[in-house]
């Protein structure tokens, strides 16, 4: 492997208390750091050199750090989960970038995500989205046998390719009208592709997309930054879907 | 104590649908006045939350995540076993128990073990009919793979993302029942006490993790499902924030905590670098189905892999497992590694990894069917270490897993405190000392979907506790106690951060307590526990950072959680003579290194009883083994 053994960064963190009407943006020089550390590794570090020199760590969310929980998110220099395509913030490491860079941190923006601290958002609403109708309405304990009903390999692939969202909020953070039609097309695709999931299709993609006004979400403007920065690289095709099987 | 494990009388085979036939019920009407506190949102709690909330009881659900979507099954890769026969391959109920048994090298009950396998095939429907978009074959019908320690296809997947989609379907089962009114979501909580009156288990004490507000929850009984512990390593395949406080409050409250020694370390994980690293990512077991797992015959060699000739290459599981190859159990594959890399064959930083080489595969089979296979898990590898596996070999290392042990529990999955049930990775219940691979998601499922929604209302109908008041003197005086603790803990004034402390715990216990044991090892690991929590007493750094959303505060309470429940890991490990499954003690072992199980004297339980005077007593329960005879298990 080529590259530097060690490099240094400058973060520029948006810092904003759970109580504060609004933040400002405070700069960190981090130096001697392994490239093998993770993006999110070198925030681990900083927040242990505040707590050292008796000052108050960066808060944000995280939790599996292999990129499937979707607890973490933030935009770095303007982008959401940053400049590798394909990937949550967590999946980040320090050799994809270069040794000096100035990263600016800050957080998902978005009515709907009203700020919790720092980095971190609350994407309770997007639970909220799923409540309107995102399931298959079958009690437990009430199932068929389940090679009864099947379903072609194909169609289960493609079921699968939208239900693999995480439920990040990146979607939302990129879109500039901070609309969540991503998230509602990728859950409506996974179930109404499925036999199982047919039958309610019509009531639970109205009201998912009524509960996303509701919640403050704005309306696609195809714009598809939306899928550019998904780290599952959900297409935006299926917004396109579920707006022709709404209008038919 | 007694241990009644609350076995059905009669024959196994059918003794879950007898035990069923008996259960007491309550009617639709009056189900509404019952109220339920789950805490934890994984498989077995969000499935538990969502069953008993369609039969119409009140559920209250408490996670430490923002969202019940993100726990930690989430990231469960390989899949689901279930004993469907679908391949036609001779798999059976019988055999998916023997199995399981088996693997969990005898000690396990029998009856729960035979229960699991029965319910295994429900669960593929369910999840199928909740909308899970398991892999399929051309003409629809459902796909299996096979995985290590059985001699069928009966695993089910989800490309590689099995527990995610499993996760999802009851996760939205759950949501639909909030839609309903039927379940009420708290997340951001963190459980630091359970509330028991008159020895029966009444509710919680959470701290909500933004207001920074103490909260009290009372019920009529309490499902815990917080998952395993395997975090008290420091450094696992868990989630950064997986933790074992749940359940240890509850063991403090008086459930009795079986088997906490039996903890799994997986052979294939991305080794640590940097001492700043946070996790170890798991490599999928399947890998070695094509990969070759070797090191240099020569100690200290420093070449680069290339340059490390055929002959002078120890490909050390075919060496030594000439039948099972690269495919041993994982137990087995991790104490060959660990062996050989203390005896210096070890490569990479510090010598402590061993190659996985993809090299044969891909010139016998070519790059697209290599990449097909294993795409993902390549490009996982890839961007973590940045290395490319298709043209070097991965360099791998075992790392702490999923943990066996956990708070016991009867037959059904009540802990010894009355009103207190515990489900998923939390009890200890079926994996004996060794879990099978695609068996964690089974378990969890099995005892959310079916076995709580018929044994806690059965246990309701019979206990008419009322629900105590939040000002009743046991709400107050646990609440008390919370307060107090982080009081104290707020009034330390020492120099070293929560992760320091707890780094150090975690690189004892894995040197002490991993895997491989020995008696002076676990003695000397006691010693510097008992050293390490007076550092944590006297040197504790913990600011007040001037706002009620306190990680530094969440870590010290954890913390002090692990370091009591090190110890009595370290205390069941030493109590434990024998090897068996993932606990391999040195002085048992066979000439050959293989692991030697003292049935005699052994065959039973250890359940654990907190005492506050640091002075905890080990409870047995003994184990019956009427279907199937322990024999030695080899791999040779």
């Amino acid at each position: 492997m080529s590259g530097p053994s060690s490099l240094s960064l400058t973060l520029r963190i948006w810092r904003q208390r759970r109580d504060e009407p609004s933040g400002h943006i405070l700069d960190h020089l981090l130096t001697d750091l392994s490239p093998d550390l993770s993006l999110l590794e070198a925030l681990d570090r900083l927040n242990q050199q505040l707590l050292l020199a008796g000052e108050r760590p960066v808060y944000f969310d995280h939790d599996c750090r292999e990129g499937i929980c979707g607890s973490c998110g933030f935009m770095i220099n303007g982008q959401a989960h940053g400049p590798r395509s394909g990937t949550t913030v967590c999946q980040l490491y320090l050799r994809d970038f270069s040794d000096g860079q100035v990263l600016t941190l800050e957080p998902w923006r978005a009515r709907a995500f009203p700020l919790i601290q720092d980095l971190a958002v609350d994407r309770s609403s997007l639970d909220r989205l799923l409540m309107a109708g995102g399931y298959v309405s079958v009690n437990i304990g009430s199932a068929p046998e389940a090679n009864a009903l099947p379903v072609g390999l194909d169609q289960a692939a493609q079921s699968f390719d939208a239900a693999s969202c995480i439920g990040c909020g990146a979607c939302v953070a990129a879109c500039p009208n901070a609309s969540a039609s991503l998230f509602v097309a990728a859950k409506l695709a996974h179930l109404e592709l499925l036999p199982q999931g047919k039958p309610e299709a019509p009531r639970r993609s109205r009201r998912m997309r009524q509960r996303m006004e509701t919640e403050g979400f704005g309306a696609c403007g195809n714009q598809l930054e939306c899928s550019a920065v998904c780290p599952k690289e959900i297409p935006s095709s299926l917004i396109s879907r579920m707006n022709r099987e709404a209008s038919d | 104590m007694r241990l009644d494990p609350q076995l059905p009388p009669g024959p196994v085979a059918d003794a879950w649908s007898r035990c069923r036939q008996d259960l007491a019920l309550i009617a639709p009407a009056n189900r509404s006045h019952f109220r339920l506190l789950v805490v934890g949102s994984g498989l077995a709690g969000a499935s538990a939350a969502a069953s008993l909330a369609e039969q119409g009881f009140h559920v209250r659900l408490i996670t430490y995540h923002d969202s019940p979507r993100r726990a930690h099954s989430v990231a469960a890769q390989g899949g689901i076993n279930a004993a469907r026969n679908y391949q036609n391959d001779g798999d059976s109920v019988e055999r998916l128990f023997r199995d399981t048994v088996r693997g969990g090298d005898f000690r396990a009950r029998e009856a729960g073990c035979h229960r699991l396998a029965e319910i295994s095939g429900s669960i593929i429907d369910q999840c199928v009919a909740l909308g899970v978009p398991f892999a399929r074959e051309y003409g629809g019908t459902l796909s299996n793979r096979s995985f290590g320690g059985s001699q069928v296809s009966r695993t089910f997947y989800a490309r590689g993302q099995t527990g995610q989609q499993l996760l999802y379907a009851v996760v939205q089962a759950l949501l639909r029942q909030v839609e309903a009114g039927r379940v009420e979501l708290c997340p951001q909580r963190d459980l630091l006490d359970l509330i028991t009156h008159e020895g029966v288990a009444r509710g919680a004490i959470c701290r909500h993790r933004l207001s920074g507000a103490l909260e009290t929850h009372t019920a009529h009984v309490v499902l815990l499902a917080s998952g395993g512990y395997s975090n008290v390593f420091h450094r696992s395949t868990n989630a950064v924030r997986s933790n074992a406080s749940a359940l240890w409050r509850a063991h403090r409250r008086g459930a009795l905590m079986a088997n906490p020694c039996f903890t799994q370390i997986h052979p294939t994980c991305i080794p640590s670098g940097d001492p700043d690293q946070s996790k170890l990512t798991l490599m999928s077991e399947s890998l070695r189905n094509d990969g070759r797992v070797w090191l240099p015959r020569q100690p200290g060699d420093q070449r680069r892999p290339d340059q490390v000739p055929e002959a002078e290459r120890d490909y050390f599981l075919e060496r030594l497992y000439p039948s099972y190859g690269n495919m041993v159990p994982r137990d087995v594959a991790s104490r060959r590694a660990r062996e050989l890399c203390g005896a210096g064959h070890g490569v990479g930083p510090a010598g402590r990894s061993i190659y996985l080489d993809f090299n044969e595969a891909i010139e016998r089979q070519g790059r697209a069917v290599i990449e097909a296979r294993y795409g993902n898990l390549f490009a996982m590898y890839e961007r973590i270490t940045g290395a490319d596996p298709y043209r070097e070999p991965m360099r791998i290392y075992p790392a702490p897993h999923y943990t066996m042990g956990g708070l016991w529990v009867d037959y059904h999955l009540m802990s010894t405190i009355p009103g207190l049930f515990v489900l998923g990775e939390a009890n200890f219940s079926e994996h004996g000392a060794n879990r099978l691979g695609a068996s964690a998601l089974m378990q969890g499922l099995a005892d959310g979907l079916f076995i709580a929604p018929a044994t806690v209302p059965a246990w309701l109908a019979e206990h008419q506790h009322p629900v105590i008041d939040r000002d009743h003197p046991a709400c107050r005086a646990a609440l008390e106690g919370v307060r107090q603790r982080i009081t104290r803990l707020r009034s330390s004034s020492g120099a070293q951060p929560a992760e320091a402390l707890r780094r150090q715990l975690g690189a004892l216990l894995i040197e002490s307590c991993g895997i491989s044991r020995s008696a002076a090892g676990l003695r000397s690991g006691l010693a510097e526990v008992a050293a390490l929590r007076a550092s944590f007493d006297q040197d504790l750094l913990l600011p007040d950072p001037g706002t009620p959303l306190d990680p530094e505060l969440e870590k010290a309470l954890q913390l002090e959680d692990y370091l009591e429940l090190a110890d009595l890991m370290l205390r069941d490990a030493l109590a434990r003579e024998e090897s068996c499954g993932a606990h391999f003690r040195e002085e048992h072992q066979s000439e050959s290194g293989e692991a030697l199980r003292r049935d005699a004297e052994f065959s039973h339980i250890a359940a654990w009883e907190w005492r506050a005077d640091g002075t905890p007593i080990r409870h047995q329960e003994q184990l019956h083994f009427r279907l199937i005879s322990p024999t030695a298990r080899s791999y040779r």
